[in-house]
């Protein structure tokens, strides 16, 4: 039917459109210097080289600030997962004083935009001496508004009955949470765990600000860094991007079917 | 009795590392912002605080004077009033698209409309820098990020490429949340395609469509590292955002008074943005 | 020996440590832009000097120095020497951030950079580099730039013609008119740089000129950002003047074709008719500090010495092109191969310091914006004057308390 052609064309088109840019990213990545700015326009490296990849992590020590972001996401969002999850639950399935406006408080704080205390936060990460280090980077990612809503809202549904029956077989508080909450909410953690590692690495502003030592920077800020001083080399630019992009977008290659289906389910519930 | 005071306890023990954490690291610096913000706290105070007095509302008042943050107000209204429905649109169509029951291969779809969202901003930034910079034969060769008048809007393409995955999803996910007896009901009173999208879909989309254009509306009140990475808010500041102030007033003169006058302003936009649009929902018509 | 022996030996050995004799030290250096790529180069004769000092260097992109700076400075999390715009050199003096230095001579720099590091008695910085600013013009249709306003003038309006300038004079950079003002003595701030003193005579006679250049039609009103490159405009014959600095000597030669390079040259500033020549300019370019929280004073003092070396400084020269702040090494023959240096050298002689308090940037930027908004007929020039006193006197608002209170 040409009504099902002409959906699939417009389709196609969109995804085309939607990476040439990333496609075009990894092109220019492997041009010589300065070919991707000569007329006419090359779409094609020709030859195809690593040489712009062999300098940053040659001559630019790229592969640290690789590190320094695979160990500032990935530790930010193993802990972040224990924090969050113990909270959501409590949210769920616990009864206690304030639960309900203690829930709602927090619920609006997501409202209130992120660098409204940046500012203070940093003078109190001076007088933890937390400035200049991963954990300075980690420590106030770790507890997530929107991680203990998400979670709590998954939790809801664990049986009482089943965490009744542990307690009354004796079961340890602890027990219940490692032995029944975290596998059933395995589904809602691994959805969480995507987004926090996603948004960890991602994340610009407040390493940028956090941050004085190049030997620490994450990828994005490194990148920036990159950019303000390599203006005149696009082939350069493009392949550190390419390495910034890389493992993000293999994580969620990976995992996108428990990615996408957590951001529906918590917009629909939500 | 034992067994709700143990409940009790542990539900303390599993709440106070989060609590604690969003104490200490969210509520209090914001706390604080509010109160730097009615105080001349400056690079002086930072060397002692001794420096620093209180000023009442006489940051905010500044802040009326000054052309710069008014400048600043008028770019983020732009990328909120373009941008917003932009986006939206773009994210609705896309959702449209991807989950028509004639379409094939929707996970293949809707994971590529979902990549830009994935990506890392300041690595896009770089690489829309660099397009933006092209002549492409047969184009009109405008200077997108050098011009003052297509600078805003060339940033907003590059931010609606980014983020229309995310709403799509969303869009989608409400979409299929419509009842479909709605539309087999509207086919039997004879409506046509067009009909059964603005009486059914339309309609049942409300509540989605609030959460979207709300949370749309937030994201480009806040945007920063779009013109920050590619045109340092320039030219001239024309895409100079909010944000972008706030942050240079805090980071690059230390008035931190000032900076937290700005941020709180930007709070309020926020909220009294909020509230319009909660206000102004479309009704459902059943 | 018997394992266990051999076992506690060697533990003995680990808990001991080196021996004492070796006192490595690393310090941290942070250098800006292009002189952060090139200092990498001066290093490693350093360290082979200085045993046991080892230096890591960290490159600042140059839009991002100053917030970096200061973010370093209230996160504690500062170098140990850095080199520092002269103009930043009060706002972190006044922060208490930075080291006096005690430097052994004073004598063979120029007295005016000298000055922009010394605040009261004390002194902050060693000058690393300078620049300043002077007239880069066409000598084939000028073959002398006039050496006072008037004729100066004269001069620019006979190279003007339709489609085509005198001066590029990019009207959101505040250099061109805060020269001007330089020249004419103006003290631009009163009462111990308290309050704003620009409603007054030297100050008003720079900013009447200035704006009188576009009014006369012999400079353009656009900005620096509408300009797509300035540098070909120059070779297309749009402008046959331009006030910068040194960095624009190797950019301007090496962006436009060797046969255009005959075409143009430099000369110190104009001055004030009847005032000596050449005019006044601005003292400007980096110098080297030690951070006050440095736990190295020592090997950072011994790697500003070395850096302030004549031969280092040579060697600055020649992979940079920064002009040295040493009279001394301007007398080697490598600074005479490129004649365009020479108007620097003769200006060197004549630069006078901006007020050194921190707001001076701010300042600056404010007299742009007026100046802008003349130009482009916001505002008549009084009107203009009496509001840039008003925004100056606003500006140091806070100073005036603090100078109050004894702070």
């Amino acid at each position: 039917m040409t009504r099902r052609f002409v959906l699939h064309a417009v389709l196609l088109a969109g995804a085309v459109l939607t990476l040439a840019p990333l496609l075009w990213m990894v092109a220019a990545s492997l041009m010589p210097s300065g070919q991707a700015t000569t007329y006419p326009l090359h779409l094609v490296p020709h030859p195809v080289t690593l040489a712009n990849y062999r300098y940053l992590f040659t001559h630019l020590d790229l592969a640290r600030n690789v590190v320094n972001s695979a160990i500032v996401a990935l530790s930010a969002t193993v802990l972040s997962l224990l924090i969050n999850s113990m909270a959501g639950y409590a949210f769920a399935k616990f009864r206690f004083r304030g639960r309900d406006s203690l829930f709602r408080l927090m619920l609006a704080g997501l409202i209130i935009p992120p660098q409204v205390g940046m500012l203070p936060l940093f003078v109190l990460m001076r007088q933890l001496h937390l400035v200049n280090s991963y954990w300075g980077v980690i420590v106030p990612s770790m507890a997530s508004i929107f991680g203990i809503f998400l979670i709590r809202q998954y939790a809801l549904s664990i049986p009482d009955e089943l965490l009744d029956a542990a307690r009354i077989d004796g079961a340890s508080e602890l027990t219940i949470y490692r032995r029944i909450v975290l596998p059933v909410l395995t589904p809602i953690l691994v959805t969480f765990a995507v987004f926090m590692f996603m948004s960890t690495w991602n994340d610009f502003l407040w390493p940028l600000i956090i941050l004085s030592d190049d030997a620490k920077y994450t990828l994005p800020v490194a990148l920036a860094n990159l950019s303000g001083e390599h203006v005149q080399d696009t082939e350069l630019m493009m392949a550190g991007s390419v390495i910034t992009l890389l493992p993000v977008l293999i994580v969620f290659v990976a995992l996108q079917r428990y990615y996408i289906e957590g951001v529906t389910a918590g917009s629909v519930k939500g | 009795m034992g067994i709700e005071r143990a409940q009790q306890r542990a539900a303390y023990a599993l709440l106070a590392p989060a609590a604690l954490l969003i104490t200490v690291f969210f509520a209090l610096p914001i706390l604080a912002s509010l109160i730097l913000s009615v105080t001349d706290f400056d690079i002086y105070a930072l060397a002692a605080p001794g420096n620093a007095r209180f000023v009442g509302v006489r940051n905010y008042a500044d802040l009326l004077r000054t052309p710069l943050f008014w400048t600043a107000i008028g770019n983020t209204l732009y990328y909120v009033a373009v941008g917003g429905p932009l986006s939206v649109l773009v994210s609705l169509g896309a959702a449209l698209l991807v989950n028509s029951k004639l379409t094939r291969f929707k996970p293949f779809f809707r994971a590529v409309y979902f990549t830009p969202v994935v990506t890392t901003l300041v690595a896009v930034a770089i690489i829309w820098k660099y397009l933006y910079g092209l002549h492409l034969p047969g184009l009109p060769a405008i200077d997108w990020l050098g011009d003052r008048h297509w600078a805003k809007l060339a940033i907003i393409l590059m931010s609606v490429w980014k983020s229309f995955g995310y709403n799509m999803l969303i869009f989608v996910a409400g979409l299929q949340a419509v009842p479909q007896e709605l539309y087999d009901a509207a086919l039997v009173d004879g409506a046509t395609a067009v009909q059964r999208f603005r009486h059914v879909t339309l309609p049942q989309l409300g509540p989605t469509f609030l959460f979207v254009s709300i949370t749309t509306m937030i994201g480009y009140t806040q945007l920063f590292a779009e013109p920050y990475v590619m045109t340092q808010g320039g030219p001239l500041h024309a895409t100079y955002s909010i944000v972008e102030y706030m942050y240079e007033q805090g980071f690059r003169w230390w008035q931190l008074g000032s900076a937290a006058a700005i941020a709180f302003v930007l709070f309020a936009l926020i909220l009294v943005g909020s509230l319009v649009q909660a206000r102004f929902r479309p009704a459902e018509t059943s | 020996m018997s394992r266990g022996a051999a076992l506690a030996l060697s533990l003995a050995l680990v808990a001991c440590g080196r021996p004492a004799a070796t006192r490595d030290v690393t310090i941290r250096l942070w250098a800006i832009g292009r002189e952060g790529e090139v200092v990498r180069q001066l290093l490693p004769e350093f360290e082979r000097t200085h045993p046991g000092i080892h230096v890591r260097e960290q490159q600042i992109p140059f839009t991002a120095a100053h917030e970096k700076l200061l973010t370093a400075y209230v996160g504690n999390a500062t170098p140990d020497v850095a080199q520092l715009g002269n103009s930043w050199i009060a706002e972190f003096a006044s922060l208490h951030a930075l080291e006096p230095l005690h430097p052994a001579d004073s004598a063979d720099y120029f007295p005016g950079i000298w000055e922009t590091n010394r605040l009261g008695d004390t002194l902050y910085g060693i000058p690393w580099y300078v620049d300043t600013r002077v007239v880069f013009y066409r000598r084939d249709e000028l073959p002398l730039l006039p050496t006072t306003w008037t004729p100066w003038h004269e001069a620019m309006r006979r190279v003007a013609r339709p489609g085509r300038y005198a001066l590029l004079a990019p009207v959101n950079e505040w250099a061109t008119p805060v020269v001007l003002a330089l020249e004419q003595g103006a003290p631009m701030l009163r009462d111990s740089d308290q309050y704003g003193n620009f409603e007054e005579p030297r100050f008003r006679r720079a900013f009447h000129f200035y704006i009188s250049l576009f009014r006369d039609g012999l400079a353009p009103a656009v900005s620096n950002v509408a300009i797509a490159n300035r540098y070909q405009s120059f070779g297309n014959d749009e402008y046959a003047m331009t006030v910068t600095g040194p960095w624009d000597v190797g950019e301007y030669t090496r962006r436009l074709p060797p046969a255009f390079a005959d075409r143009w040259t430099t000369a110190p500033m104009p001055a004030p008719d009847g005032d000596p020549t050449p005019g006044a300019s601005l003292a400007g370019g980096s110098s080297l500090v030690i951070f006050h929280r440095s736990a190295h004073q020592d090997a950072a003092r011994a790697l500003i010495e070395y850096l302030s070396a004549p031969a280092q400084q040579l060697k600055l020269y020649a992979l940079s092109g920064d002009l040295p702040p040493r009279r001394s090494v301007w007398q080697d023959s490598i600074m005479r191969a490129n004649p365009k240096t020479l108007a620097f050298r003769a200006q060197l002689d004549h630069v006078v310091a901006l007020p050194k308090i921190p707001e001076i940037e701010q300042i600056c930027i404010t007299i742009a914006n007026y100046a802008e908004a003349t130009v482009r007929g916001a505002l008549t020039e009084d009107a203009a004057l009496a509001a840039l006193d008003h925004d100056v006197d606003h500006i140091l608002e806070k100073r005036r308390w603090m100078m109050r209170h004894g702070h």
